[in-house]
């Protein structure tokens, strides 16, 4: 379908949900208030690795309006132990430590009172006898047999190590004219929405069933909660239609439901627990990747890569969850927009006594692409070329798609070349080298930075078998439905919450789309998990294509259903007829029409006059298999891991302050193709908060450890997030090519910005040190460490 | 846990309540007044999300105790629209524009934009940026914020020269 023939696709339209949060009307987790609601604070362990010897809650239930104090042994004994995403059974873990506290902040006891403020000073009270141990805060460390365990039953602090070889790579290396090899480190950050993460949970005694109201992102949520507190799936009601105060992938929040719901349960009485911002930061379980990539790369004297050899380290924290998976989604995107003729990826995933991570945007793709980056940089770098001409020369072209890289995925359309050179013309490249130089003259650190990056999207999750061969998932699927009632008024339901993405008005914007009706007109609701149809909640880039392509699916059996109903009325044959803004009309005789509400009355109230056979009531639903999905991956392990994939390129110019290491971006210009955009304002602010989110991954976020494990970095004073003042004005230019897989040819959209910006901003800042003889492939490039460096230069 | 008597306008309506010495304003506002648009980000005066207008001027409800608002009025996000269910003019252009997705710090954006709007008609982008700096935004990038303060200073111009000229067109 192409993009002029759209209706209310691709157009510039208000969003839906955008009216309600601007009325300060949202419905935040925070906000609900039930009668007899009480609260829980939790006591957190001072210590990064301990044994806990004994707990006195003496004094903690002593005080007033205190109603209970809860263990971890308490708690393990009441509840299943959370499923990891790896086939590692002995890796057990409870929302509440249990005999070991495993981090600095790690949740030890949670106690419930009449108030937070109560439950916090009780919190205080609670007495905990720690026997410190040595912990284990180095990931390489982590590795040595020596090494303290973390988990003494699972035997190792290595929670995963797989080495997959795609192609003759021992071959191109040793063919290879030239090969070099270097270590990049992608410090550990997260997404830390200004929500923290909250839950409500009441229990009805009467009908055995628990409700839940969550900022979730989540898929399976519901199932696994269930399943921890030992209750049937329709047993436990999970709430979508709870407004998510910004995610990015780390809304899991499975242990603080599983808390909240076994309290709830025992205490009978509304149980509500929501973060502080240190109980956030050091427990939420919500730190983001932590990696050692060691690169080596083989190339020709002409700059064409021909193979890659990557090992990625990852330190997931003290409890493994779903966080080694974040290395599996990359090898779906292993070589980037590039044609590499071999690739070896050695994984390997440690625990340490720091915070657990949790999935953050592009759920490790992100370091990857900086790592990938860095490599094309430092190939050029070594054969003295220009970094455009080598992109160029090796970036996948437009008459090679659908194009299969070696670890097995598909790539189903782009057109590279075409959207570097577009935001190189929007930058006017030649202009910021003149300037870049004539800064340089002036005495100035001045740089530019050109990245590209992939977005697999679409979801299909297929790392989850990859990782764990006990895992046979193969669908991830979305459902939608849709229905018009007996006026004519149409209802679309869909089965997530969302934090922020618009899913209200993608799915309002298909359904009119395709019925060729106002999508304002239209109301969009959301299903809790006991009416809701299968959904895998918002994650992996793949709303547009899931939600929309499930929206869609139905619009389109009711537009069907709605033209038989028509010629029918009309005592014509179905393709006699012609379906047009919602009428049905004779094609020899326009002017004999059956109106939209005169078929809402037949279908709802005229059974006589419905074709024989036809159900009553207007409704359909349709539930969408991932495109490409549905295979395990094959023995080598090669797979088609996402369906999808979007593309961009990121163009920076950077100068650094030679005495404070403070980097001032800008101009920055995104080229960026995502297929066809649904609603262009709302993909082109996530590619605008994905840069904000970028930048501050490689120039100021990091959560910080001190060699004993003391987490130093729990306040917003601590954890720098860019500001107004440190975001440049971004700008966007737009390339449309539509994916064959898709029903309007749209592709994910929502973590390019985050997947390209630190990468990009990485080789400004390399281009801007390298007059100084200096490089770096560590980040944050925080001013702290730029300033070090270039003052050590100076010395020197 | 000493207790005292407040009393204060919020949103054009007078309140008097009796609160705990160690209650911050954000806290009373949400919980007490059931007024959850303001919300709590970081409770550390970093992130702006509970900003509000005391007395005229953006502060953040987190910082200060309910007991220091004895005799202050207030102004929240629910209290920016010019009539009941309507949308002021900042607030029409914020979602013009897209000046949001979560909506979570949204109010908090409203209430800085508002206070900058009312000092400076015309305010540059660097003043922009000043305005906004001390509330952090997860979702955007800033740069609808942005457009959508400036949409927002150009329609308010528009309506003031209008009604200058129907002013002028009466004394005539």
């Amino acid at each position: 379908m192409a993009e002029q023939a759209f209706r209310y696709i691709a157009k510039k339209r208000r969003p839906k949900e955008d009216r309600r949060f601007i009325a300060g009307a949202g419905r935040f987790v925070a906000d609900l208030a039930i009668p007899g609601m009480v609260h829980v604070a939790l006591a957190a362990s001072p210590y990064p690795f301990a044994r806990i010897r004994g707990i006195d809650a003496k004094a903690a239930l002593a005080l007033p309006g205190v109603r209970a104090v809860l263990t971890g042994a308490e708690l393990a004994a009441g509840t299943e132990a959370m499923m990891s995403g790896l086939d590692a059974p002995k890796l057990r873990r409870w929302p509440l430590a249990h005999q070991f506290a495993r981090y600095v902040g790690e949740w030890v006891v949670a106690v419930v009172a009449e108030s937070r403020a109560v439950a916090e000073d009780a919190a205080e009270l609670v007495e905990i006898d720690y026997e410190p141990l040595t912990p284990v805060t180095d990931p390489e460390a982590a590795m040595r047999a020596d090494a303290p365990a973390i988990h003494p039953e699972h035997g190792s602090n290595v929670l995963f190590q797989k080495k997959w070889v795609w192609g003759p790579v021992a071959e191109d290396f040793a063919a290879a004219d030239q090969t070099l090899s270097f270590r990049a480190r992608w410090h550990r950050s997260s997404t830390v929405p200004i929500e923290t993460f909250g839950v409500v949970a009441q229990w009805d005694p009467a009908q055995q069933l628990l409700d839940v109201w969550a900022s979730i992102q989540m898929p399976k949520f519901a199932d696994q909660l269930a399943r921890a507190l030992r209750l049937s799936g329709n047993g436990v009601r999970v709430h979508y239609d709870v407004d998510v105060g910004g995610s990015y992938g780390v809304k899991r929040g499975l242990k603080h439901a599983i808390l909240a719901g076994f309290l709830a349960r025992q205490l009978d009485a509304p149980m509500r627990l929501i973060e502080d911002r240190l109980e956030n930061m050091r427990g939420g379980d919500a730190q983001g990747p932590d990696r050692i990539f060691d690169m080596a790369v083989a190339f020709s004297r002409a700059g064409i890569i021909r193979s890659l050899k990557i090992r990625a380290l990852d330190d997931c924290g003290a409890h493994a969850g779903r966080a080694p998976l974040q290395l599996g989604k990359p090898v779906g995107a292993i070589c980037g927009p590039y044609r590499v003729n071999s690739v070896e990826y050695e994984a390997i995933s440690v625990t340490t006594n720091k915070t657990p991570q949790e999935a953050v945007r592009g759920f490790g793709q992100a370091p990857t692409n900086f790592a990938l980056e860095t490599a094309v940089d430092r190939v050029a770098a070594a054969l003295g070329m220009d970094r455009l001409a080598l992109r160029r020369a090796n970036l996948i072209r437009h008459d090679e798609f659908p194009y299969t890289i070696p670890s097995g995925s598909s790539y189903d359309s782009g057109d590279y070349h075409a959207v570097l050179e577009k935001a190189l013309a929007a930058a006017d490249h030649p202009a910021l080298v003149a300037r870049r130089d004539a800064a340089r003259r002036a005495g100035k650190l001045a740089g530019i930075g050109v990245a590209t990056c992939l977005e697999p999207s679409g979801g299909n999750s297929a790392f989850e078998p990859l990782f764990n061969p006990k895992n046979e998932t193969t669908t991830w699927m979305e459902a939608c439905s849709v229905k018009i009632d007996a006026a004519g008024a149409i209802v679309v339901s869909m089965n997530t919450s969302s934090a922020g993405q618009g899913h209200e008005t993608l799915a309002a914007t298909v359904v009119g789309e395709v019925l060729e009706c106002e999508p304002e007109s239209i109301r969009v609701v959301r299903a809790d998990s006991l009416s809701a149809l299968p959904s895998n909640s918002p994650v992996g880039s793949r709303m547009a294509i899931m939600l929309g392509g499930a929206a869609a699916g139905a619009a389109k059996k009711l537009k069907a259903t709605i033209t038989e109903i028509g010629a029918h009325k009309l005592g014509a044959a179905v393709g006699d007829v012609e379906y047009r803004d919602g009428a049905v009309s004779l094609r020899a005789d326009p002017a004999k029409k059956i109106s939209w509400e005169a078929i809402a009355e037949i279908a709802h109230r005229k059974f006589h006059e419905l074709p024989p056979g036809m159900e009553p009531g207007l409704q359909a639903t349709h539930v969408l298999e991932v495109p490409t999905g549905g295979s395990l991956p094959g023995p080598d392990g090669r797979v088609q891991m996402y369906p999808c994939y979007a593309f961009e390129v990121h163009v920076v110019y950077a100068e650094i302050d030679r005495i404070t290491g403070q980097v001032t971006l800008g101009p920055y210009v995104v080229g960026h193709d995502c297929g066809t955009m649904i609603n262009p304002d709302i993909v082109h602010g996530m590619t605008y908060g994905g840069i904000a989110h970028g930048i501050g991954a490689a120039l100021y976020e990091r959560f910080r450890y001190d060699d004993t494990g003391q987490f130093l970095s729990g306040t917003f004073m601590d954890y720098l997030m860019p500001s107004a003042h440190e975001v440049p004005d971004v700008a966007i230019v737009d390339h449309c090519t539509p994916s064959p897989l898709t029903v309007f040819g749209q592709k994910g959209s929502g973590e390019a910005g985050y997947l390209g910006a630190p990468a990009a901003i990485s080789c400004a800042v390399n281009d801007a040190l390298a007059p100084l003889g200096l490089s770096i492939a560590e980040l944050p490039m925080t001013p702290g460490l730029l300033g070090d460096l270039i003052a050590a230069e100076n010395k020197a | 846990m000493s207790e005292h008597d407040i009393a204060l306008t919020v949103n054009g309506r007078a309140y008097r309540a009796t609160v705990p010495a160690r209650l911050t304003l954000v806290d009373f506002l949400r919980d007490q007044l059931r007024l959850t648009g303001t919300h709590a980000g970081c409770e550390h005066g970093v992130c702006g999300a509970c900003s509000i207008l005391v007395d005229g001027r953006p502060m953040r409800s987190c910082l200060i105790f309910a007991v220091q608002a004895d005799g202050a009025t207030i102004t929240t996000v629910e209290g920016l629209a010019p009539e009941p269910g309507g949308l002021s003019v900042l607030q029409d252009c914020f979602w013009e524009t897209h000046a949001l997705q979560c909506g979570f710090c949204t109010p908090g954006m409203l209430i800085a934009a508002h206070a900058l709007l009312a000092q400076n008609r015309a305010p540059s982008d660097e003043a922009i940026r000043d305005a906004i700096g001390g509330n952090l935004c997860r979702c955007t990038g800033y740069k609808q914020i942005i457009e959508a303060i400036k949409l927002a200073a150009t329609r308010l111009q528009g309506m003031n020269a209008a009604l200058g000229q129907e002013a002028t067109r009466q004394d005539g």
